[in-house]
Protein backbone atom coordinates (compact mmCIF):
# COMPACT_ATOMS: atom_id res chain seq x y z
CA UNK A 1 0.00 0.00 0.00
CA UNK A 2 2.45 2.45 1.17
CA UNK A 3 4.66 1.16 -2.08
CA UNK A 4 1.82 2.13 -4.38
CA UNK A 5 0.79 5.60 -2.46
CA UNK A 6 4.82 6.40 -2.94
CA UNK A 7 4.42 5.60 -6.49
CA UNK A 8 2.03 7.81 -7.70
CA UNK A 9 3.40 10.56 -5.53
CA UNK A 10 4.26 12.45 -8.80
CA UNK A 11 1.02 12.65 -9.47
CA UNK A 12 0.50 14.50 -6.24
CA UNK A 13 3.40 17.14 -7.64
CA UNK A 14 1.91 17.74 -11.00
CA UNK A 15 -1.69 18.46 -8.81
CA UNK A 16 0.31 21.02 -6.45
CA UNK A 17 1.94 22.72 -9.54
CA UNK A 18 -1.27 23.10 -11.51
CA UNK A 19 -3.14 24.39 -8.75
CA UNK A 20 -0.03 26.68 -7.84
CA UNK A 21 0.20 27.94 -11.43
CA UNK A 22 -3.49 28.42 -11.92
CA UNK A 23 -3.92 30.52 -8.74
CA UNK A 24 -0.63 32.45 -9.54
CA UNK A 25 -2.23 32.77 -13.22
CA UNK A 26 1.22 31.78 -14.14
CA UNK A 27 -1.26 30.66 -17.09
CA UNK A 28 -4.76 31.79 -18.37
CA UNK A 29 -7.49 30.78 -16.18
CA UNK A 30 -9.49 29.93 -19.05
CA UNK A 31 -6.63 27.75 -20.78
CA UNK A 32 -5.88 25.95 -17.19
CA UNK A 33 -8.54 26.80 -14.14
CA UNK A 34 -7.26 26.01 -10.45
CA UNK A 35 -7.78 22.28 -9.69
CA UNK A 36 -9.71 22.83 -6.47
CA UNK A 37 -12.43 24.79 -8.71
CA UNK A 38 -12.11 21.52 -11.03
CA UNK A 39 -13.18 19.41 -8.19
CA UNK A 40 -15.86 21.53 -7.21
CA UNK A 41 -17.37 21.95 -10.32
CA UNK A 42 -17.15 17.53 -10.53
CA UNK A 43 -19.32 18.06 -7.24
CA UNK A 44 -21.83 20.23 -8.49
CA UNK A 45 -21.82 17.78 -11.79
CA UNK A 46 -21.98 15.08 -9.48
CA UNK A 47 -24.84 16.45 -7.41
CA UNK A 48 -26.99 17.60 -9.79
CA UNK A 49 -27.21 14.17 -11.91
CA UNK A 50 -25.70 15.13 -15.30
CA UNK A 51 -22.01 13.58 -14.80
CA UNK A 52 -24.24 10.52 -13.98
CA UNK A 53 -26.96 10.18 -16.61
CA UNK A 54 -23.79 10.89 -19.24
CA UNK A 55 -22.05 8.17 -17.29
CA UNK A 56 -24.36 5.62 -17.75
CA UNK A 57 -24.64 6.31 -21.37
CA UNK A 58 -21.20 5.77 -22.11
CA UNK A 59 -20.30 2.87 -20.05
CA UNK A 60 -22.96 1.19 -21.81
CA UNK A 61 -21.69 2.12 -25.50
CA UNK A 62 -18.35 0.39 -24.13
CA UNK A 63 -19.49 -2.46 -22.48
CA UNK A 64 -21.66 -3.32 -25.45
CA UNK A 65 -19.15 -2.36 -28.15
CA UNK A 66 -16.15 -3.83 -25.86
CA UNK A 67 -18.16 -6.62 -24.83
CA UNK A 68 -18.97 -7.68 -28.63
CA UNK A 69 -15.42 -7.06 -29.98
CA UNK A 70 -13.99 -9.65 -27.36
CA UNK A 71 -16.42 -12.24 -28.01
CA UNK A 72 -16.66 -11.91 -32.33
CA UNK A 73 -12.79 -10.83 -32.18
CA UNK A 74 -11.63 -13.71 -30.25
CA UNK A 75 -13.89 -16.34 -32.31
CA UNK A 76 -13.03 -14.99 -35.25
CA UNK A 77 -8.59 -14.48 -34.42
CA UNK A 78 -8.66 -18.40 -33.33
CA UNK A 79 -10.86 -19.84 -36.57
CA UNK A 80 -8.23 -17.74 -38.70
CA UNK A 81 -5.43 -19.57 -37.08
CA UNK A 82 -7.41 -23.17 -37.11
CA UNK A 83 -9.05 -23.44 -40.20
CA UNK A 84 -7.02 -22.17 -43.72
CA UNK A 85 -10.12 -21.12 -45.93
CA UNK A 86 -11.33 -18.81 -42.81
CA UNK A 87 -7.83 -17.29 -42.82
CA UNK A 88 -7.48 -16.98 -46.94
CA UNK A 89 -11.02 -15.24 -46.54
CA UNK A 90 -10.39 -12.96 -43.71
CA UNK A 91 -6.93 -11.98 -42.94
CA UNK A 92 -6.91 -9.76 -46.08
CA UNK A 93 -10.11 -7.76 -44.73
CA UNK A 94 -8.29 -7.48 -41.27
CA UNK A 95 -4.84 -6.43 -43.05
CA UNK A 96 -6.60 -3.46 -44.85
CA UNK A 97 -8.62 -2.56 -42.06
CA UNK A 98 -6.08 -2.72 -39.64
CA UNK A 99 -4.02 0.86 -40.74
CA UNK A 100 -7.70 2.71 -41.25
CA UNK A 101 -7.90 5.40 -38.54
CA UNK A 102 -11.35 4.31 -36.96
CA UNK A 103 -12.27 7.97 -36.06
CA UNK A 104 -12.77 8.40 -39.80
CA UNK A 105 -15.42 5.71 -39.45
CA UNK A 106 -17.62 7.59 -37.30
CA UNK A 107 -19.67 9.69 -39.54
CA UNK A 108 -20.56 6.68 -41.75
CA UNK A 109 -21.77 5.10 -38.44
CA UNK A 110 -23.64 7.94 -37.89
CA UNK A 111 -25.38 7.46 -41.21
CA UNK A 112 -25.87 3.92 -40.77
CA UNK A 113 -27.49 4.00 -37.20
CA UNK A 114 -28.24 7.93 -36.22
CA UNK A 115 -27.35 9.74 -33.53
CA UNK A 116 -27.79 7.58 -30.38
CA UNK A 117 -26.00 4.46 -28.55
CA UNK A 118 -26.28 2.55 -31.98
CA UNK A 119 -23.68 4.03 -34.29
CA UNK A 120 -20.79 4.72 -30.98
CA UNK A 121 -21.21 0.94 -30.28
CA UNK A 122 -20.96 -0.17 -33.91
CA UNK A 123 -18.07 2.19 -34.22
CA UNK A 124 -16.40 0.46 -30.73
CA UNK A 125 -17.50 -2.67 -31.73
CA UNK A 126 -15.75 -2.05 -34.96
CA UNK A 127 -12.26 -0.91 -34.03
CA UNK A 128 -11.52 -2.60 -31.06
CA UNK A 129 -12.47 -5.79 -32.88
CA UNK A 130 -9.47 -5.24 -34.86
CA UNK A 131 -6.51 -5.73 -32.05
CA UNK A 132 -8.36 -8.58 -30.41
CA UNK A 133 -8.51 -10.40 -33.57
CA UNK A 134 -5.03 -10.23 -34.39
CA UNK A 135 -4.29 -11.19 -30.52
CA UNK A 136 -6.29 -14.28 -30.70
CA UNK A 137 -4.75 -15.28 -34.09
CA UNK A 138 -1.04 -14.67 -32.96
CA UNK A 139 -1.73 -16.79 -29.68
CA UNK A 140 -3.60 -19.94 -31.60
CA UNK A 141 -1.32 -19.76 -34.30
CA UNK A 142 1.85 -20.14 -31.59
CA UNK A 143 0.22 -23.13 -30.21
CA UNK A 144 3.23 -25.83 -29.67
CA UNK A 145 3.06 -28.81 -31.63
CA UNK A 146 4.24 -31.38 -29.04
CA UNK A 147 1.59 -29.98 -26.96
CA UNK A 148 -1.53 -30.51 -29.84
CA UNK A 149 0.30 -33.75 -30.22
CA UNK A 150 0.53 -34.92 -26.66
CA UNK A 151 -3.48 -34.13 -26.60
CA UNK A 152 -3.90 -36.23 -29.29
CA UNK A 153 -2.30 -39.10 -28.12
CA UNK A 154 -4.17 -38.63 -24.37
CA UNK A 155 -7.39 -39.26 -26.30
CA UNK A 156 -8.26 -36.23 -27.67
CA UNK A 157 -10.09 -35.22 -30.57
CA UNK A 158 -9.46 -32.37 -32.97
CA UNK A 159 -12.32 -30.35 -31.40
CA UNK A 160 -11.20 -31.35 -28.36
CA UNK A 161 -7.69 -30.34 -28.54
CA UNK A 162 -9.06 -26.50 -30.12
CA UNK A 163 -10.51 -26.54 -26.69
CA UNK A 164 -8.13 -27.58 -24.56
CA UNK A 165 -4.79 -26.60 -26.19
CA UNK A 166 -5.36 -23.78 -28.61
CA UNK A 167 -7.56 -21.57 -26.86
CA UNK A 168 -5.41 -21.60 -23.38
CA UNK A 169 -2.42 -21.32 -25.37
CA UNK A 170 -3.60 -18.38 -27.14
CA UNK A 171 -5.15 -16.87 -23.91
CA UNK A 172 -1.57 -14.40 -23.19
CA UNK A 173 -1.62 -12.97 -26.58
CA UNK A 174 -4.92 -12.63 -26.33
CA UNK A 175 -5.42 -10.51 -23.14
CA UNK A 176 -2.74 -8.21 -24.09
CA UNK A 177 -5.00 -7.49 -27.51
CA UNK A 178 -7.89 -7.05 -25.02
CA UNK A 179 -5.91 -4.74 -23.29
CA UNK A 180 -5.17 -2.69 -26.19
CA UNK A 181 -9.19 -2.99 -27.05
CA UNK A 182 -10.08 -1.24 -23.59
CA UNK A 183 -7.71 1.57 -24.27
CA UNK A 184 -8.92 2.15 -27.90
CA UNK A 185 -13.04 1.78 -26.65
CA UNK A 186 -12.02 5.26 -24.26
CA UNK A 187 -10.56 7.02 -27.69
CA UNK A 188 -13.60 5.99 -30.05
CA UNK A 189 -16.39 6.65 -27.06
CA UNK A 190 -15.26 9.84 -26.83
CA UNK A 191 -14.37 10.97 -29.93
CA UNK A 192 -17.23 9.90 -31.64
CA UNK A 193 -19.38 11.63 -28.83
CA UNK A 194 -17.51 14.99 -29.02
CA UNK A 195 -18.90 15.06 -32.54
CA UNK A 196 -22.18 13.73 -33.04
CA UNK A 197 -24.48 12.32 -29.17
CA UNK A 198 -26.74 13.97 -27.55
CA UNK A 199 -25.20 12.08 -23.90
CA UNK A 200 -22.25 10.75 -22.98
CA UNK A 201 -18.99 11.99 -21.63
CA UNK A 202 -17.57 12.91 -25.23
CA UNK A 203 -20.86 15.48 -25.64
CA UNK A 204 -20.96 16.33 -22.05
CA UNK A 205 -17.44 17.96 -22.61
CA UNK A 206 -18.65 19.69 -26.03
CA UNK A 207 -21.54 21.05 -24.76
CA UNK A 208 -19.54 22.61 -21.20
CA UNK A 209 -16.55 23.90 -23.37
CA UNK A 210 -18.96 25.61 -26.17
CA UNK A 211 -20.64 27.24 -22.87
CA UNK A 212 -17.76 28.59 -21.41
CA UNK A 213 -17.88 26.73 -18.51
CA UNK A 214 -14.09 25.31 -18.42
CA UNK A 215 -13.45 24.14 -14.69
CA UNK A 216 -16.83 22.04 -15.29
CA UNK A 217 -15.63 20.52 -18.55
CA UNK A 218 -12.01 19.86 -16.96
CA UNK A 219 -14.14 17.83 -13.80
CA UNK A 220 -15.10 15.59 -17.33
CA UNK A 221 -11.79 15.32 -18.87
CA UNK A 222 -10.26 14.05 -15.46
CA UNK A 223 -13.44 11.75 -14.82
CA UNK A 224 -12.50 9.96 -18.35
CA UNK A 225 -8.84 9.92 -17.52
CA UNK A 226 -9.59 7.98 -14.32
CA UNK A 227 -12.00 5.56 -15.58
CA UNK A 228 -9.32 4.60 -18.52
CA UNK A 229 -6.98 4.35 -15.94
CA UNK A 230 -8.92 2.26 -13.55
CA UNK A 231 -10.44 -0.04 -16.21
CA UNK A 232 -6.67 -0.46 -17.28
CA UNK A 233 -5.98 -1.06 -13.83
CA UNK A 234 -8.61 -4.20 -12.87
CA UNK A 235 -8.08 -5.77 -16.46
CA UNK A 236 -4.00 -6.40 -15.64
CA UNK A 237 -5.45 -7.76 -12.43
CA UNK A 238 -7.83 -10.09 -13.94
CA UNK A 239 -5.32 -10.67 -16.69
CA UNK A 240 -2.65 -11.68 -13.89
CA UNK A 241 -5.02 -14.56 -12.03
CA UNK A 242 -6.19 -15.79 -15.10
CA UNK A 243 -1.97 -16.59 -16.58
CA UNK A 244 -1.00 -17.46 -12.88
CA UNK A 245 -0.22 -20.19 -14.27
CA UNK A 246 2.72 -18.10 -16.15
CA UNK A 247 5.61 -17.78 -13.70
CA UNK B 1 7.99 -62.11 -39.47
CA UNK B 2 7.48 -63.59 -35.73
CA UNK B 3 3.63 -63.83 -34.70
CA UNK B 4 3.81 -61.79 -31.57
CA UNK B 5 5.85 -58.62 -32.88
CA UNK B 6 3.88 -55.74 -31.70
CA UNK B 7 5.47 -52.88 -33.51
CA UNK B 8 6.54 -53.75 -37.15
CA UNK B 9 7.88 -51.12 -39.08
CA UNK B 10 8.40 -52.17 -42.89
CA UNK B 11 10.21 -50.45 -45.61
CA UNK B 12 9.29 -46.49 -44.49
CA UNK B 13 11.06 -43.77 -46.09
CA UNK B 14 10.13 -40.13 -45.17
CA UNK B 15 11.04 -37.09 -46.94
CA UNK B 16 11.42 -33.96 -44.43
CA UNK B 17 10.05 -30.86 -46.13
CA UNK B 18 11.35 -27.47 -44.90
CA UNK B 19 9.39 -24.43 -45.38
CA UNK B 20 12.26 -23.35 -47.09
CA UNK B 21 15.45 -24.79 -49.00
CA UNK B 22 15.01 -28.01 -50.59
CA UNK B 23 13.63 -31.38 -49.04
CA UNK B 24 15.62 -33.83 -47.21
CA UNK B 25 15.45 -37.62 -47.27
CA UNK B 26 14.48 -38.49 -43.77
CA UNK B 27 14.54 -41.83 -43.34
CA UNK B 28 15.51 -44.02 -46.46
CA UNK B 29 13.77 -47.81 -46.27
CA UNK B 30 13.79 -48.52 -42.36
CA UNK B 31 12.34 -51.59 -41.38
CA UNK B 32 12.66 -52.64 -37.62
CA UNK B 33 10.79 -55.14 -35.79
CA UNK B 34 9.66 -54.40 -32.08
CA UNK B 35 8.31 -57.56 -29.60
CA UNK B 36 5.57 -56.53 -26.87
CA UNK B 37 7.48 -55.34 -23.63
CA UNK B 38 10.57 -54.86 -25.41
CA UNK B 39 13.17 -52.14 -24.91
CA UNK B 40 14.65 -50.81 -28.11
CA UNK B 41 16.87 -47.56 -28.58
CA UNK B 42 16.89 -45.44 -31.60
CA UNK B 43 20.23 -44.04 -31.22
CA UNK B 44 22.42 -41.87 -33.73
CA UNK B 45 23.69 -38.59 -34.61
CA UNK B 46 21.42 -35.52 -34.64
CA UNK B 47 19.37 -35.54 -38.15
CA UNK B 48 19.52 -39.01 -38.53
CA UNK B 49 15.90 -38.98 -38.56
CA UNK B 50 15.31 -41.28 -35.19
CA UNK B 51 12.68 -38.87 -33.99
CA UNK B 52 10.97 -39.06 -37.31
CA UNK B 53 10.65 -41.98 -36.95
CA UNK B 54 9.33 -42.12 -33.42
CA UNK B 55 6.56 -39.44 -34.43
CA UNK B 56 5.99 -41.91 -37.78
CA UNK B 57 5.34 -44.51 -34.88
CA UNK B 58 3.08 -42.47 -32.49
CA UNK B 59 1.32 -41.37 -35.76
CA UNK B 60 1.95 -38.01 -35.77
CA UNK B 61 3.36 -37.53 -38.90
CA UNK B 62 1.66 -39.41 -42.39
CA UNK B 63 3.37 -42.57 -43.52
CA UNK B 64 3.85 -41.68 -46.84
CA UNK B 65 5.56 -44.73 -48.26
CA UNK B 66 6.08 -48.31 -46.71
CA UNK B 67 3.85 -49.38 -43.48
CA UNK B 68 4.07 -49.30 -39.88
CA UNK B 69 1.50 -51.63 -38.25
CA UNK B 70 0.68 -51.94 -34.42
CA UNK B 71 -0.77 -55.10 -33.17
CA UNK B 72 -1.20 -55.76 -36.83
CA UNK B 73 -3.24 -52.53 -37.66
CA UNK B 74 -1.60 -49.73 -40.17
CA UNK B 75 -1.11 -46.60 -37.81
CA UNK B 76 -3.40 -43.80 -39.19
CA UNK B 77 -2.79 -41.22 -36.48
CA UNK B 78 -2.00 -41.05 -32.24
CA UNK B 79 -4.03 -43.07 -30.08
CA UNK B 80 -4.05 -43.46 -26.48
CA UNK B 81 -2.27 -47.02 -27.15
CA UNK B 82 0.70 -45.06 -28.10
CA UNK B 83 1.76 -43.37 -25.14
CA UNK B 84 4.69 -40.19 -25.43
CA UNK B 85 7.19 -38.33 -23.41
CA UNK B 86 9.21 -35.56 -25.26
CA UNK B 87 12.34 -33.95 -24.42
CA UNK B 88 10.99 -30.28 -23.25
CA UNK B 89 8.31 -32.19 -21.20
CA UNK B 90 4.75 -30.83 -23.34
CA UNK B 91 3.29 -30.23 -20.10
CA UNK B 92 0.11 -27.93 -20.15
CA UNK B 93 1.55 -24.85 -18.68
CA UNK B 94 -1.90 -23.87 -17.24
CA UNK B 95 -2.55 -27.24 -15.99
CA UNK B 96 -1.47 -27.99 -12.86
CA UNK B 97 0.72 -31.30 -11.77
CA UNK B 98 -2.42 -32.87 -10.85
CA UNK B 99 -4.80 -31.54 -13.87
CA UNK B 100 -1.56 -32.48 -16.47
CA UNK B 101 -1.95 -36.48 -15.14
CA UNK B 102 -5.80 -36.30 -14.56
CA UNK B 103 -6.31 -34.84 -18.24
CA UNK B 104 -5.53 -38.02 -20.01
CA UNK B 105 -7.50 -40.26 -17.81
CA UNK B 106 -10.43 -37.44 -18.69
CA UNK B 107 -10.49 -38.15 -22.33
CA UNK B 108 -10.52 -41.89 -21.62
CA UNK B 109 -13.89 -41.51 -19.59
CA UNK B 110 -12.71 -42.66 -16.12
CA UNK B 111 -15.18 -41.96 -13.59
CA UNK B 112 -14.08 -39.11 -11.38
CA UNK B 113 -13.39 -40.77 -8.16
CA UNK B 114 -11.71 -43.17 -10.02
CA UNK B 115 -9.15 -40.94 -11.91
CA UNK B 116 -8.79 -38.74 -9.38
CA UNK B 117 -7.40 -41.79 -7.22
CA UNK B 118 -5.03 -43.14 -9.75
CA UNK B 119 -3.68 -39.31 -10.93
CA UNK B 120 -2.52 -39.46 -6.95
CA UNK B 121 -1.30 -42.86 -6.96
CA UNK B 122 0.83 -41.73 -9.56
CA UNK B 123 2.11 -38.80 -8.30
CA UNK B 124 3.29 -40.82 -5.58
CA UNK B 125 5.06 -42.82 -7.49
CA UNK B 126 7.35 -40.31 -9.71
CA UNK B 127 7.74 -38.89 -6.32
CA UNK B 128 6.22 -35.18 -6.76
CA UNK B 129 3.91 -35.45 -3.34
CA UNK B 130 3.23 -32.07 -2.27
CA UNK B 131 3.61 -30.64 -5.92
CA UNK B 132 -0.10 -31.94 -6.50
CA UNK B 133 -1.37 -27.97 -7.50
CA UNK B 134 1.88 -26.51 -8.75
CA UNK B 135 2.42 -25.19 -12.49
CA UNK B 136 5.22 -26.73 -14.79
CA UNK B 137 6.82 -23.34 -14.16
CA UNK B 138 7.36 -24.11 -10.97
CA UNK B 139 9.10 -26.88 -11.08
CA UNK B 140 12.64 -28.05 -11.90
CA UNK B 141 13.31 -29.73 -15.23
CA UNK B 142 14.02 -33.27 -13.41
CA UNK B 143 10.12 -32.90 -11.73
CA UNK B 144 8.59 -31.57 -14.80
CA UNK B 145 9.82 -34.59 -16.48
CA UNK B 146 8.60 -36.85 -13.97
CA UNK B 147 5.33 -35.35 -14.14
CA UNK B 148 5.13 -35.92 -18.39
CA UNK B 149 5.88 -39.59 -17.51
CA UNK B 150 3.53 -39.59 -14.80
CA UNK B 151 1.08 -38.29 -17.20
CA UNK B 152 1.72 -40.78 -19.64
CA UNK B 153 1.82 -43.71 -18.11
CA UNK B 154 -1.49 -43.16 -16.38
CA UNK B 155 -3.72 -43.70 -18.79
CA UNK B 156 -1.39 -47.23 -19.27
CA UNK B 157 -0.54 -47.05 -22.54
CA UNK B 158 0.75 -50.26 -24.40
CA UNK B 159 3.24 -48.38 -26.24
CA UNK B 160 5.93 -45.92 -24.66
CA UNK B 161 7.36 -43.46 -27.13
CA UNK B 162 10.06 -41.43 -25.56
CA UNK B 163 11.91 -38.42 -27.84
CA UNK B 164 15.03 -37.77 -25.49
CA UNK B 165 13.00 -37.53 -22.73
CA UNK B 166 16.21 -36.87 -20.04
CA UNK B 167 18.01 -34.86 -22.74
CA UNK B 168 17.47 -31.66 -21.47
CA UNK B 169 18.33 -32.50 -17.50
CA UNK B 170 21.68 -32.01 -16.04
CA UNK B 171 24.10 -35.23 -15.55
CA UNK B 172 22.88 -36.09 -11.86
CA UNK B 173 19.45 -35.75 -12.69
CA UNK B 174 19.39 -37.63 -15.73
CA UNK B 175 21.25 -40.28 -14.31
CA UNK B 176 18.62 -41.00 -11.01
CA UNK B 177 15.66 -40.39 -13.72
CA UNK B 178 17.36 -43.32 -16.12
CA UNK B 179 17.01 -45.93 -12.90
CA UNK B 180 13.75 -44.39 -12.06
CA UNK B 181 12.81 -45.35 -15.75
CA UNK B 182 14.27 -48.62 -15.43
CA UNK B 183 12.46 -49.58 -12.30
CA UNK B 184 8.96 -48.46 -13.46
CA UNK B 185 9.43 -50.49 -16.48
CA UNK B 186 10.71 -53.67 -15.02
CA UNK B 187 7.76 -53.59 -12.33
CA UNK B 188 5.26 -52.34 -15.46
CA UNK B 189 7.02 -54.25 -18.24
CA UNK B 190 5.70 -51.84 -21.31
CA UNK B 191 7.09 -52.00 -25.05
CA UNK B 192 9.56 -49.15 -25.44
CA UNK B 193 10.88 -47.07 -27.82
CA UNK B 194 13.51 -44.72 -26.51
CA UNK B 195 15.45 -42.38 -28.64
CA UNK B 196 18.79 -41.17 -27.76
CA UNK B 197 22.12 -39.49 -28.80
CA UNK B 198 23.59 -40.98 -25.52
CA UNK B 199 25.25 -44.34 -25.74
CA UNK B 200 25.77 -45.04 -22.66
CA UNK B 201 21.72 -44.42 -21.84
CA UNK B 202 21.17 -46.56 -24.69
CA UNK B 203 23.12 -49.65 -23.23
CA UNK B 204 21.93 -49.18 -19.74
CA UNK B 205 18.48 -49.16 -20.42
CA UNK B 206 17.75 -51.26 -23.62
CA UNK B 207 16.99 -55.05 -24.72
CA UNK B 208 18.44 -54.04 -27.95
CA UNK B 209 20.17 -50.42 -29.77
CA UNK B 210 19.17 -49.88 -33.27
CA UNK B 211 22.17 -47.71 -34.25
CA UNK B 212 21.16 -45.07 -37.34
CA UNK B 213 23.15 -43.44 -39.66
CA UNK B 214 22.53 -40.04 -40.95
CA UNK B 215 21.70 -38.41 -44.31
CA UNK B 216 19.64 -40.46 -44.94
CA UNK B 217 18.76 -42.01 -41.88
CA UNK B 218 19.14 -45.83 -42.23
CA UNK B 219 19.19 -48.28 -39.25
CA UNK B 220 22.70 -49.56 -39.41
CA UNK B 221 23.10 -52.45 -37.22
CA UNK B 222 21.17 -53.93 -34.05
CA UNK B 223 22.83 -54.59 -31.35
CA UNK B 224 21.49 -57.08 -28.15
CA UNK B 225 22.40 -55.26 -25.28
CA UNK B 226 20.29 -57.51 -22.52
CA UNK B 227 21.71 -58.35 -19.43
CA UNK B 228 20.90 -57.71 -16.28
CA UNK B 229 20.70 -53.69 -15.47
CA UNK B 230 20.09 -54.00 -11.96
CA UNK B 231 24.22 -54.21 -11.00
CA UNK B 232 24.86 -51.63 -8.90
CA UNK B 233 28.40 -51.41 -10.55
CA UNK B 234 26.58 -51.76 -13.73
CA UNK B 235 28.44 -49.12 -15.48
CA UNK B 236 31.93 -50.57 -14.23
CA UNK B 237 30.64 -54.17 -15.67
CA UNK B 238 33.01 -55.77 -18.38
CA UNK B 239 30.33 -56.53 -20.62
CA UNK B 240 28.73 -53.13 -20.42
CA UNK B 241 32.01 -51.23 -21.03
CA UNK B 242 32.12 -53.55 -24.39
CA UNK B 243 29.20 -53.10 -25.25
CA UNK B 244 29.27 -49.27 -24.89
CA UNK B 245 32.66 -48.93 -26.95
CA UNK B 246 31.11 -51.21 -29.73
CA UNK B 247 28.27 -49.18 -30.46
CA UNK B 248 30.28 -46.03 -29.68
CA UNK B 249 32.49 -47.22 -32.34
CA UNK B 250 29.98 -47.55 -34.64
CA UNK B 251 28.11 -44.18 -33.81
CA UNK B 252 31.52 -42.16 -33.82
CA UNK B 253 31.71 -42.99 -37.77
CA UNK B 254 28.26 -41.97 -38.29
CA UNK B 255 28.89 -38.50 -36.04
CA UNK B 256 32.09 -37.89 -38.41
CA UNK B 257 30.08 -38.45 -41.44
CA UNK B 258 27.30 -35.95 -40.62
CA UNK B 259 29.82 -33.35 -39.08
CA UNK B 260 31.94 -33.61 -42.55
CA UNK B 261 28.70 -33.54 -44.47
CA UNK B 262 27.04 -30.30 -42.74
CA UNK B 263 30.38 -28.30 -43.24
Amino acid sequence: MRRTLLRYLPLLLLAIVWELAARFELVSNTALPPLTDVIRSWVELLLDGELLTNSVSSLYRIGAGLGLSIVVGAVLGIAMAWWKPVNVLIAPIVEVFYPVPKSALIPVTVIWLGYGDGSKILLIFLGCMVPVTIGAFNGARASEQVLVWSARSMGASKLRVLWDVVVPGAMPELLNGIRTAVALSFILLVSSELIVAQKGFGFLIGSLGAGGSYSAMYAVVLTVAFLGFAADRVYLQITKRTLAWRD
Amino acid sequence: MPENAQIVVEQVSHMYRPARGREVLALDQVSLTVQNREFVALLGPSGCGKSTLLYLIGGFLPVEKGAIRVDGQNVGGPGPDRGIVFQHFALFPWKTVRGNILYGLERQGMAKDERENRAQDFIEMVGLSGFEDSFPSQLSGGMRQRCAIARTLAFDPKILLMDEPFGALDAQTRGLMQRELLAIWQRTPKTVIFVTHDVQEAVYLADRVAVMSARPGRIKTIVDTKFDKNDLDIFKNKFFVEKVDEIWNLVKDEAIKAQGKRA
